[in-house]
């Protein structure tokens, strides 16, 4: 079988998109979440690649690649920072422990 | 066949940073696999984009967790996880197969690109830049309002000091100050 550069792109994005979500249903810690999180953002990075080179926009796709990763660096920090609040007010990085609504 | 190793070195990465029991671990298996990431697309033709996953997403979130992990600290869980670990295979199994129904077969696609990235990251998408500008400084000052406040109260609490003593403090150093230009005079 001939497999090409672009399946073998495609293959990752979809093994990265099966490990993120599989990630985000198991995972209690919110550090280990936030890893999950990038995890599929990197799928998407490598899609958009995907998309690019399969429609002749590769220059597209990147300056939006780029655009992604940026905001999901804006989103990894700000929730890390969450989850450090978390720890010092609640006492556990445990995700059960976010659903208990203490006013 | 060197993309097909990268690749299945990738997901191996990823799959451990998930399945790892200790954070620590756990960052170093994702900044493995962001660098994987990072050669896979400079071998498909976007350097520049390799070179920003590779100090992003294998350099700096890497520090960020490792900075964030030292803070928070270790924690393990014994009770069992939220979904059932079958189930989430389930999950993830139909989802993928949705997926590969959707996009399979491929057409044959020939792979090429033709432009200049500066001209289109500038000028067609000068927005995006701006508002990824905007994005930053947001962040930043969300994460300031989530730190600082605790630090200012640290500080005022080891401190101790209230207005009432101000004004004793400063009669004192105003009659040091004139002891002292009396002692040079004389």
């Amino acid at each position: 079988m001939n497999v090409s550069a672009l399946d073998f792109v495609l293959i990752l994005v979809a093994g990265f998109l099966a490990v993120g979500l599989y990630g985000l249903l198991v995972v209690r810690n919110l550090i280990k979440l936030v890893i999950a999180l990038q995890i599929l953002v990197k799928a998407t990075v490598v899609a958009l690649v995907a998309g690019g080179l399969a429609s002749h926009t590769l220059e597209l796709a990147t300056s939006i690649a780029v655009t992604v990763i940026v905001v999901d660096t804006v989103v990894a920090v700000l929730a890390l920072a969450f989850a450090i609040q978390v720890r010092q007010k609640i006492g556990t990085l445990d995700v059960r422990a976010l659903g208990t609504l203490k006013g | 066949m060197l993309n097909g190793v990268i690749v299945i070195v990738a997901i191996g990465c990823a799959a451990q940073a998930i399945r790892s029991p200790r954070l620590l671990n756990s960052a170093i298996w994702l900044a493995t696999a962001s660098a994987l990431t990072a050669m896979l697309i400079y071998l498909l033709g976007a350097p520049q984009l390799a070179v920003i996953e590779l100090s992003v997403g294998a350099g700096l979130v890497t520090v960020l967790f490792v900075l964030a992990i030292s803070i928070s600290g270790e924690e393990a869980f014994s009770a069992p996880t939220l979904v059932p670990k079958p189930l989430a295979f389930g999950v993830v199994f139909i989802a993928a197969a949705l997926l590969a129904w959707s996009i399979l077969p491929l057409p044959p696609i020939s792979i090429f690109s033709a432009s200049s990235l500066t001209n289109v990251f500038w000028h067609e998408r000068g927005l995006d830049v701006l508002a990824q500008i905007v994005l930053i400084f947001a962040g930043v000052l969300g994460v300031l309002n989530l730190v600082v406040d605790e630090h200012v109260e640290q500080t005022e609490a080891i401190s101790g000091l209230d207005e009432a003593h101000l004004p004793i403090v400063q009669t004192e150093i105003e009659t040091e100050t004139a002891e002292t230009q009396e002692a040079v005079h004389a």
